[in-house]
């Protein structure tokens, strides 16, 4: 299938180590630890034997709450995200290492240093997803507090990842020559020399890790606000986002390639990839019926009757998930309950009307109407068909590529795996072997050098 | 009866020397290299070590302290020690690792959750050394404080010592912290309950509610407890400063004795402090630092040390005893030391090259044979083999009291 003469895009994956919402099942018997490394291990191994682009981790800095109290119903707890990186390096070649930090809390120096580092322990595989925060809750962790004013959390990640650019860019590629003989370790004594001088950072000195094999991680971003839409678009080498109806999905991916371009830079160096979702089965029927086991299993009545509470700020827990929903209604006046965690709702009022007007058309109880308005799997089907939804996503531009969220650990990614990954490379689409020597190069990314400088932009300008 | 000690490997870049590069420039390359320091941490497992230590600081490497001189003939450049650690501890089966952390520049909620990471990624085989970072450079760097200037000449000048209190008394409020967060979720906090639907036992989740002059800390960490229960803290120290931040929270002090005589005295000046500041912890155990360089005869060894200060210019300069010599004069001075009640030494290899390969082949043996140091792995965690028991959680403690 191609559009047009253009030749196949090539599809980008993702596997995404399972999360701590809802959405990761704990309960099935098949569900290990989310904790003890084997499990990272496993996913990793999995997705390298499958030639994937990239593992992906997300980040926790402050465990959610709801009502008040530590929120005890889905997975709680994960490791440190670059610890769990640097040792996935050590049981895998090729298979790019992505995980999340959150730029708020943080200084650039470290953080640079600790990118640059795992880019060197991993032979030129390390990518970052930057996402910022504002969010008092977490900050009561850490050193600088709770509060960033919502407009600097751009301009102050913007900044920090300008800081760390200069770091990377600190040491050249020769600076160590080690010539015993002559007795010259480093060719210059000011490697590393570096100073910024802006409205967030003030910072300057010797920079003290050399040039990693990528020089830079690979970066993502993943915050849908305009803000966060340009920041992206000018600094991020892909997009995490969501996955959206298609002809939606197509709008959205036009409009950042044109905002990467706006920013001086080439549609094909900022990848869109949503997030996504899937079940899979023999024939349709089955994997309808896999995805809808899974969706039973993601929605407990405890956290149907959470998930109530969350628009209509109440305490529902007297309410029965096998039953109807509450007649009461939503008190519009109370604080959210739910910290540690983005929801975004609509007016209460009219959601719950649509919501009753839903479980009355088809009889609903609690339990089932959140199932039904959680959402369905991204991809439903068998391997065949899935491959063709995901091609047919990425060869109509309506992504490059997706982040595979498997709903269980360790095993929740095998039979993708080793079904869909074949189809997509029966279909010309995906890699049968890595051929690039980082991760940079295998997501087909241009390499730095002959990147135009985007720093000139005006919209976004941080400090010299 | 003599007692068995405990034995650690101090890392930092080819070897402690100096000019150690010059004599092993293709390894001095591959210092940005996690194969390098594999082969290194598999070398060491084979001797029967306790533990890896790994230097670090944020700064590039200097000689002078808090100067940075420009020069060119030295090594210069390293990666993050507890990110290697991550890197090569799940391919190696019995060493702890306990890379360096800068406690002055850094969040001790990322720290903590790194470190029971680490735990995690070696089964049981974490640690950290804290060190704190006083110099106007390092500072500069992070750009979150300003110190004064100074040298080792200016240490008595009043502002370097308010400013030396301050990261020390910082250092032990970190201290603290990591050890409520590795306590903040107590064992068996995972549940799976799924009668309830509940996946953890959040009674047994607990806020640490930490707050101090230079930072709050409210938890509880995002990590479960790790295997140890507390991976090792440790410290190395010169002076009362940080044997009272030893005291007040480490596992382990790392010192630097000249003689034997030395020794007890630096054991006594730890104990009477950690009596002082009503330590509850087991005591800590105390490794005496000594920089080793060795060969098949006295006279080669000092040979090779006289060539190596040769090509560096000067003669080596340590914090640490330099002991020269066989591998049989290197067990009689560790032997010496047992009975000042040192629990065990930290090499320091004058080059990784060839100190390294000869501390494991000869030294481990010898002292082996003379009863100091085990015949093999006694537990699998760093804590079992260093003969500490895994604490409970203090808050699990609080309550059933």
């Amino acid at each position: 299938m191609t559009t047009g003469d253009r030749p196949l895009k090539q599809v980008r994956l993702g596997a995404h180590f399972p999360g701590v919402n809802n959405t990761t099942v704990w309960s099935d018997p098949a569900s290990g630890s989310h904790i003890d490394f084997s499990s990272f291990a496993h996913l990793a191994r999995t997705a390298e034997a499958a030639k994937l682009d990239f593992f992906f981790l997300a980040e926790g800095l402050r465990l959610r709450e709801k009502k008040g109290l530590i929120h005890d119903l889905d997975v709680v707890g994960r490791p440190d995200t670059l610890p769990v990186l640097a040792a996935l390096a050590a049981v895998t070649e090729h298979l790019g290492l992505i995980g999340t930090i959150k730029a708020t809390f943080n200084e650039p120096y470290e953080l640079a240093r600790q990118f640059a580092t795992l880019d060197h322990l991993s032979g030129g595989r390390a990518g970052w997803n930057v996402v910022t925060s504002s969010d008092a809750f977490t900050g009561e962790n850490f050193r600088r507090g709770g509060y960033l004013d919502y407009a600097d959390r751009y301009s102050r990640a913007g900044e920090l990842i300008d800081v760390a650019r200069k770091l990377w860019d600190s040491w050249a590629p020769d600076d160590i020559v080690a010539d015993a003989d002559a007795g010259r370790f480093v060719g210059r004594p000011d490697v590393g020399a570096f100073a910024h001088h802006g409205r967030h950072f003030d910072v300057e000195g010797q920079f003290s890790v050399a040039r990693s094999p990528q020089e830079q991680p690979v970066l993502l971003q993943a915050g849908d606000s305009s803000d966060g839409r340009d920041f992206g678009a000018r600094y991020a080498d892909g997009i995490f986002t969501l996955v959206r109806p298609f002809e939606e999905a197509q709008a959205y991916y036009t409009e950042l390639k044109d905002r990467a371009e706006g920013f001086g830079r080439s549609r094909d160096d900022l990848l869109i990839l949503p997030g996504a979702t899937f079940a899979l089965g023999d024939t349709a029927e089955e994997a309808e019926h896999h995805a809808a086991q899974i969706r039973q299993q993601q929605v407990s009545g405890q956290t149907a009757i959470q998930f109530l509470e969350l628009v209509w700020k109440r305490d529902l827990s007297a309410y029965d998930p096998d039953g109807p929903l509450p007649e009461v209604e939503p008190d519009l006046e109370s604080e959210s309950l739910v910290k540690g965690q983005a929801r975004h709702s609509q007016d209460p009022l009219a959601q719950v009307k649509q919501w009753r007007e839903l479980a009355e058309a088809k009889a609903l109880s609690i339990r089932d109407l959140v199932i039904e308005v959680s959402g369905r799997q991204t991809f439903v089907g068998t391997p065949s068909s899935v491959a063709e939804q995901i091609n047919h996503r990425v060869q109509h531009d309506a992504a490059d590529g997706f982040i595979l969220v498997p709903h269980i650990t360790p095993s929740g990614f095998d039979d993708f795996a080793a079904q869909v990954v074949p189809e997509l490379q029966d279909r010309g689409v995906f890699r049968t072997e890595y051929t690039g020597g980082t991760l940079r190069e295998n997501l087909g990314l241009s390499p730095l050098a002959s990147r135009p400088a985007a720093s000139t932009h005006p919209h976004l300008q941080g400090a010299s | 009866m003599t007692r068995l000690l405990h034995t650690a490997v101090a890392l930092d870049g080819v070897g402690w020397h100096p000019a150690a590069w010059r004599d092993d420039a293709d390894n001095a390359r591959r210092l940005h290299d996690a194969d390098y320091w594999l082969e290194l941490a598999l070398l060491t497992e084979r001797g029967h070590i306790d533990l890896l230590t790994i230097d670090d600081t944020l700064a590039l490497q200097s000689e002078g302290y808090g100067v940075i001189e420009p020069r060119t003939d030295r090594v210069r450049g390293r990666i993050d020690a507890v990110l290697l650690a991550s890197r090569i501890a799940p391919l190696t089966t019995h060493i702890g690792f306990v890379p360096t952390v800068v406690t002055t520049h850094t969040e001790p909620f990322h720290v903590a959750k790194a470190i029971a990471t680490l735990d995690f990624v070696s089964t049981g085989r974490a640690g950290v050394r804290l060190k704190v970072g006083a110099s106007q450079q390092e500072a500069r760097l992070v750009g979150r404080r300003t110190f004064p200037p100074f040298d080792l000449d200016s240490l008595d000048d009043p502002a370097v010592q308010a400013t030396l209190r301050e990261v020390f008394q910082e250092a032990a409020d970190f201290t603290e912290v990591l050890h409520r967060l590795w306590d903040s979720w107590e064992d068996g906090a995972e549940i799976r309950d799924t009668a309830t639907g509940r996946f953890v036992d959040r009674e047994k989740l607990h806020y640490i509610d930490f707050s101090g002059e230079w930072f709050s800390v409210k938890g509880p960490l995002t990590v479960p407890r790790p295997p140890q229960g507390q991976p090792i803290v440790s410290v190395l120290g010169h002076g009362t400063d940080p044997y009272r931040l030893g005291a007040l929270g480490s596992d382990l002090l790392y010192v630097t004795p000249r003689d034997a005589e030395h020794a007890v005295g630096i054991v006594d000046e730890i104990r009477w402090i950690e009596e002082s500041v009503h330590r509850l912890r087991p005591r800590s155990r105390v490794l005496a630092d000594v920089v080793v360089v060795l060969g098949d005869t006295e006279r080669e060894a000092a040979d090779r040390l006289a060539r190596l200060d040769e090509l560096a210019g000067e003669p080596l300069s340590s914090d640490a005893l330099v002991f020269t010599g066989t591998a049989t004069q290197l067990a009689d001075l560790v032997e010496s030391w047992e009975p000042t009640g040192i629990n065990g030494v930290r090499f320091r290899p004058a080059t990784n090259l060839h100190d390294l390969p000869r501390l494991v082949r000869d030294v481990v043996p010898e002292l082996q044979r003379r009863g100091i140091q085990r015949e093999g792995y006694a537990g699998r965690t760093l804590r079992e083999n260093l003969g500490l028991a895994r604490p409970s959680s203090r808050y699990a403690v609080q309550e059933a009291s």
